[in-house]
């Protein structure tokens, strides 16, 4: 009788513990707010482990890539709860950190003996530190990325392809090492018929409503020598965002963009650029490193049938940033769980086991590890990538700064209005009224 | 004055309440819902305008900045190249749902076999959501696969691939056009249709006695006496067509650059996107008084017409 007076008592208390006060149930539970997509499903599974070993419920709140910024922003804005742990953009570290959103994270690791030195330094720098590469930590970095290239390894290697591009440009075809190559290879490829179909040489970014043709021409701009200050930290963007460079890296973008984006690509980003190349359609594709496990899985255009290679290099070597820190909302009712799943998820093992899952760890355990460029046929690559990042502003008003680039990329490069140089010193423009607003000018 | 019509015994009945006193009960959650979901963030939105408040910064101190968020947006070159993108919009959007519609509701009067089925099919693309219709036109004028292309290709002779119509500076203006004039002339005829029912037959039998030809009763009869109707048809429309949003967002966000950018999307990338809170409401006010005051002298017009 006493025996089943307790087994009825523990089962009431659980009861009550697990459906009467959500604040309670809480402390056993973490909401992670990210993007959805691949990498966002590989953290579930590795996530299974710290429920495994801390006893913590872990719920996701995955939003797809076009609404992220803005449904988590709000969020943020709104000083929302829902979430515990936020896997945000680069950019957005400046704003959070200024506006309290995100809670600093130096005491925490020195407390628990967790070293940055520990993590590749260029994305320490892009996904934990404000102001940029200050000892100030407001993430952890969780998901390297930069932006790169996969082509159709089973076309280039074609031998009458092969014969009639030697002819054509007297070096071999194969993945491009420059822009000038890049759009020579995309030129040979638009508008051939391919197994039965037409085909074009490369899907760029074009999306002009979030960020994607930012992104997109970046990758020429940096490699041509285009750099937002000449000064860092001074804001004299005259002659470094519209310098003769930069205006050359532009007009490659467009050129690139006129010659050998398939039609009807001129709003496209991730998605879009993904269709493009598993439908057939293209040569080449630039997209997030974070898609390439994805893509060497897929059945049509994977395996055998895929290359990848890092973005081409010009006058420099230089990649776009993508990828993201880890951070703790400082609104969370669980701060002691957050900061616990940030303490697992930094352990090397964990790391390792989320390369291995298809996350893109940046823990020099997994970076130096010898076996670390053969362990995927993309690594090296994203390897390389990471070594030669450059991301857009980190300022807190980086989202105005933002749709003033998306506003005068989109209407060179894709409405034809005025020339490169116009569009650069517009730019300059708008963000010195920018910088002028924010009293940095 | 307050439901003083209402019998005495029921608020007898309802523990001794007055009439007036129930009148105020049931109303009272209405007017403080139309005060907290209507005129608050109204008076709000006029306050944000004259501050340099940020949605995204709730912990900045909040300036006034006096009239300085209107003088800038009147003084933005790109705001104004955005009002006449809706000026376009709305001139031929209207020209084009106000022809077609009154036209069909013309045809469809006529009550030929099967109109009623005809009238139907008509209607449908008016009771589709914007959502899909977007999505659904953003595939028809897809070049490579989209039925839009081959139509033309068919009639033209020209590729289909060869032109783009989201795509295209010239052309992407006018496939917003094409969509919404689909979708809303059939609104626009239903408003006809309603007019020249309206019309009562011994007027054109009074014509027919004085010989009057079809197209002197179709110009001195028909048009004067549904005329307020078609008028009250474009007022609906243009406020509607003023605001704009959806449709240019789901076939080109805008683009290609900014040339479908309408006063609706420039100002959501200004609140939500660059959260300028101050200059956006400032902006969101001009566009108000804009409307209202332009509707205002329309229904002026309108009710002077109905006079006549």
């Amino acid at each position: 009788m006493r025996k089943m007076t307790k087994a009825l008592t523990g089962m009431s208390s659980a009861l009550i513990l697990s459906t009467a006060i959500p604040g309670m149930a809480k402390a056993d539970e973490l909401t992670l707010c990210w993007a959805a997509w691949d990498p966002a499903n590989a953290l579930v599974e590795l996530s299974k482990d710290f429920t495994a070993q801390a006893g913590t419920t872990m719920k996701f709140e995955f939003v797809p890539w076009p609404n992220f910024a803005d449904r988590i922003l709000n969020e943020l804005n709104s000083g929302g709860k829902l979430c515990d742990l936020l896997i945000g953009d680069s950019q957005w570290i400046g704003g959070s950190a200024e506006n309290g959103y995100y809670v600093k994270l130096n005491d925490f690791f020195d407390r628990e003996g967790i070293k940055m030195s520990d993590f590749a330094e260029a994305a320490v720098n892009a996904y934990s530190t404000w102001p940029k590469g200050t000892p100030n930590y407001w993430a952890l970095p969780a998901m390297g990325d930069a932006n790169g290239w996969f082509y159709r390894k089973d076309w280039f290697t074609k031998p009458e392809l092969q014969a009639e591009f030697k002819a054509k440009y007297s070096h071999d075809l194969g993945p491009p090492q420059t822009w000038d190559e890049l759009k020579q290879v995309a030129e040979f490829f638009t508008g051939r018929e391919i197994d039965g179909q037409k085909v074009y040489g490369a899907a760029i970014f074009t999306e002009r409503a979030s960020e994607g043709i930012t992104m997109g021409a970046t990758s020429a701009l940096y490699p041509y020598g285009f750099k937002y200050e000449q000064t860092p930290g001074k804001y004299d963007m005259d002659g470094a965002v519209n310098s003769p460079d930069s205006v050359a890296g532009l007009e490659a973008y467009k050129a690139l963009y006129k010659c050998c984006q398939p039609p009807g690509y001129t709003d496209s980003y991730m998605g879009e650029g993904l269709d493009a190349f598993k439908s057939g359609q293209v040569a080449m594709a630039m997209n997030w490193f974070a898609f390439f496990p994805g893509l060497y899985k897929d059945e049509n255009v994977g395996g055998d049938k895929i290359g990848f290679f890092v973005n081409p290099k010009q006058k420099v070597a230089a990649s776009t940033l993508g990828g993201q820190g880890i951070s703790v909302v400082a609104n969370t009712d669980n701060m002691d769980g957050a900061l616990a799943y940030i303490k697992w998820f930094a352990q090397p093992d964990v790391q390792k086991k989320w390369w291995a899952l298809g996350g893109y760890a940046v823990h020099k355990a997994v970076l130096n590890d010898p076996s670390f460029k053969d362990s995927q046929p993309f690594a090296a690559d994203f390897l390389m990538a990471m070594n030669q990042v450059q991301d857009f502003w980190q300022e807190p008003s980086y989202a105005i700064l933002l749709q003033a680039m998306q506003k005068r990329l989109h209407d060179y490069v894709v409405a034809d209005k005025g020339t490169a140089q116009e569009a650069l010193d517009a730019l300059v423009n708008d963000w010195k009224e920018i910088f002028e607003d924010e009293g940095k000018l | 004055m307050l439901a003083r019509s209402t019998p005495t015994t029921i608020a007898a009945r309802v523990r001794g309440l007055s009439d007036r006193a129930i009148a105020w009960l049931f109303i009272t959650p209405t007017i403080a819902l139309l005060l907290a979901i209507n005129i608050f963030p109204l008076i709000w939105a006029v306050y944000l305008s004259f501050t340099n408040f940020r949605a995204n910064r709730p912990n900045a101190e909040v300036v006034g900045v006096g009239l300085r968020n209107y003088q800038r947006v009147l003084n933005d070159p790109d705001i104004w190249i955005a009002m006449q993108t809706t000026a376009h919009f709305v001139f031929w959007t209207i020209l084009f749902q106000t022809v077609i519609g009154f036209a069909l509701a013309y045809l469809i009067d006529r009550k030929f076999r099967g109109h009623a089925f005809w009238t139907t099919v008509i209607l449908i693309p008016m009771m589709l959501s914007p959502a899909v219709v977007g999505n659904f036109w953003r595939f028809l004028y897809q070049p490579q696969i989209g039925l839009f292309n081959y139509i033309v290709s068919f009639f033209s002779g020209i590729p289909p691939s060869s032109f783009e119509m989201l795509g295209s500076v010239t052309l992407a203006p006018w496939a917003i056009i094409v969509v919404d004039t689909w979708m809303w002339t059939p609104y626009v005829m239903l408003i006809c249709l309603a007019g020249l029912r309206s019309i009562p037959d011994y007027i054109y039998e009074a014509a027919e006695v004085d010989r009057a030809s079809a197209w002197r009763q179709f110009w001195s009869i028909t048009v004067p006496m549904a005329l307020p109707f078609i008028m009250l048809a474009v007022l609906f429309r243009g406020i509607e067509n003023f605001k704009m949003f959806d449709m240019v967002m789901l076939l080109t966000g805008g683009g290609p650059g900014s040339t479908t950018e309408v006063a609706s999307i420039t100002l959501k990338r200004e609140a939500f996107e660059s959260w300028l809170t101050g200059r956006s409401s400032a902006f969101a006010i001009i566009l108000f008084v804009a409307v209202f005051g332009l509707a205002n002298i329309y229904v002026k017009a309108l009710n002077k017409v109905k006079q006549r």
